[in-house]
């Protein structure tokens, strides 16, 4: 019986070079890899009759943007002989290629412009790297955590003009964020961590106020 | 003789077109009548719902999920749903995991009877869809009773569901799971042997199983060309693994064979239907954790710590602990996947959406080239799409 814990093992066996190193968290494994050795890594994940993980399910980024490299890649791999998940990142930044896997799985080839678009991490070895979802002539990335949510331009039909104007956004009200983290129970297994706002009122000191007294 | 000059046409198929299943645009290179290039421009219902969900708090967020496949809402909700529990670590009550189950097949159905009728009119016939829309009111119907809405539900939350089902509600399933398979059958005597609608879909846009899976194909995509690989089978969720029924597969690999894979499945959701119904336990719908999901109104009357729960729960909402989970369910078009990423606050750091049908059009250049023009409204009314989750 083929486990994800064996799958990993037998990869970190039998491949070491391929790999930066194997991490194991609560609810999947994820071998870390980078820019050199990615798709000599997925070849093998998905040709080795041991691995045979021959769907690439999903393909993205998260940002980080107070790190280094700012950008994690996650590909997340199926193989439906062992019904097994397995996920394959590497951290990149924005100036740095990262190679295509579209020639492995074809399925890639949204996924990566999607991830160019959103994210503007561009693929080497692409072979249309258009954007996907966003506007035709959009500018920016707006997955990308300082990407403000409402945008930069807003549009609407000029009646004089007779076209689709674009305009910088303008809010007629201010865009609200509320703050709603306050001292509740709930969240006690942070609490030592994060100090939240209103927590000071919990741990006032009473010596203090017999002084003024 | 003089020289002719052979020019290809660009077609613009969409964005406005009745076959293109809301807002597609395909760009078709054809030379003639056949295709010789075919590029899909998606993104026309893009509203940047992964944006939105990392800027709203768990609760919040699940709404956007009824949004995406706007024709089967319920089973997005359920993918989220099971996601968040898995990173509270918690788990629905066995009746509210039977309800998730049945309202899940109720999408199933929904959801089928849609894209067959609509892919039967895109090739000439109009009678199933408006039998089918008959049937899709009454199980509509069912969502109001439980939910309050018609399409948007919001009613698989994290820990369970909202409500219980309401007096009554189960008798009229069983009513309708009595008369239902007759409707079937008769849209099946319309189509299944039907002269026109067999030449327009035997042998178009034939898929391999190794092209599907290099692909990303999934669900009945998946099936047609005869891979048995079922999420509710292989990965089971919920109650699934307590459920009896077949996975349909196609020996065709054709839009003929996605088309009969998904009359099959709608026969086996009435089957797990029938079987969750029967065996549905009485007891709690969601999970008793003041601190996950809100207190009864009645309580709230009394007590002023279940006022404050039930505030702090639907203005701040509660923290998710620091990890990442990709949770994936069987939605009636393949696999839907929810990729999510906390960060021990009330907010998804990020969110991303695995939607099946995106793969599916994406595949239309492959799977189109070659054939003629008409064909290609064939091979997009078989993949099932929504543009609501393809565009995210």
């Amino acid at each position: 019986m083929q486990t994800q814990a064996t799958i990993a093992q037998y990869v970190a066996d039998t491949v070491p070079k391929f790999l930066e190193r194997v991490e194991i968290t609560k609810h999947a494994i994820i071998l870390w890899t980078d820019h050199a050795r990615l798709l000599n890594l997925m070849l093998f994940l998905r040709d080795d009759a041991s691995c045979a993980f021959k769907q690439l399910v999903e393909l993205t980024s998260i940002d980080y943007p107070e790190e280094m490299n700012r950008f994690e890649m996650v590909y997340h791999l199926l193989s439906l002989r062992f019904n097994m998940r397995l996920v394959v990142k590497l951290k990149t930044t924005e100036n740095q290629n990262v190679p295509s896997v579209t020639s492995l799985f074809r399925c890639a080839n949204w996924m990566e412009r999607e991830t160019w678009d959103m994210f503007g991490i561009k693929f080497e070895g692409h072979p249309d790297l258009r954007r996907l979802l966003t506007d035709y002539g959009f500018e920016g990335h707006p997955l990308r955590k300082d990407f403000p949510l409402t945008g930069f331009v807003e549009m609407r039909y000029d009646d004089t003009e007779k076209r689709v104007v674009y305009e910088p956004v303008s809010l007629r009200q201010d865009f609200r964020v509320f703050d709603f983290e306050s001292p509740w129970e709930g969240m006690a297994h942070n609490v030592l961590k994060n100090v939240l706002p209103g927590d000071e009122k919990a741990t006032y000191d009473l010596p203090l106020k017999k002084e003024s007294a | 003789m003089p020289d002719t000059q052979i020019k290809n046409i660009t077609i613009n198929f969409g964005p406005q077109h009745p076959a293109a299943h809301g807002v597609l645009r395909l760009v078709l290179e054809m030379d003639g009548e056949i295709v010789e290039r075919a590029d899909p421009h998606i993104g026309f219902l893009h509203r940047g719902t992964e944006k939105l969900i990392e800027h709203k708090s768990y609760l919040q967020a699940l709404p956007y999920f009824d949004r995406l496949d706007y024709v089967a809402p319920m089973s997005q909700e359920h993918a989220f749903a099971l996601a968040v529990e898995k990173l509270l670590g918690i788990e629905a009550p066995i009746r509210g995991q039977y309800i998730r189950v049945l309202f899940a097949e109720i999408s199933r159905i929904l959801n089928h009877l849609l894209n067959i009728t609509t892919f039967a009119i895109d090739v000439g016939a109009m009678t199933p869809l408006l039998w089918a829309f008959e049937e899709r009111e009454k199980l509509m119907e069912f969502y109001e009773r439980v939910s309050g809405a018609r399409l948007h539900a919001a009613y698989i939350r994290p820990g369970g569901v909202h409500q219980d089902l309401p007096d009554g509600l189960v008798e009229d399933i069983y009513a309708f799971m009595e008369q239902f398979p007759k409707v079937l059958g008769d849209i099946e005597t319309l189509l299944n042997e039907n002269r026109i609608f067999k030449q327009r879909t035997v042998d178009i846009g034939i898929v391999t199983a190794e092209d599907a899976l290099d692909w990303g194909f999934t669900g009945p995509m998946l099936r047609a060309s005869g891979v048995p690989w079922d999420l509710r089978k292989a990965q089971p969720y919920d109650v699934y693994a307590q459920m009896d029924f077949d996975i349909p597969i196609g020996k065709t690999n054709d839009c003929y064979a996605r088309y009969l894979v998904r009359v099959e499945e709608m026969r086996q959701s009435l089957r797990i239907m029938k079987q969750a119904l029967d065996q549905m336990p009485k007891g709690p719908v969601k999970v008793d954790n003041r601190k996950i999901s809100e207190p009864p109104r009645a309580e709230m009357k009394q007590s002023m710590e279940a006022l404050i729960h039930h505030f702090k729960l639907y203005t701040e909402g509660y923290h998710v602990p620091k990890g990442e989970i990709y949770t994936a369910v069987e939605a009636p078009k393949g696999e839907f996947g929810v990729y999510l990423i906390s960060d021990d606050s009330n907010k998804p750091y990020r969110c991303k959406i695995r939607a099946p049908s995106y793969f599916a059009l994406q595949a239309s250049e492959f799977m189109g080239k070659g054939h003629m023009l008409a064909d290609m409204v064939a091979i997009v009314g078989a993949m099932d799409i929504v543009f609501g989750e393809i565009d995210r």
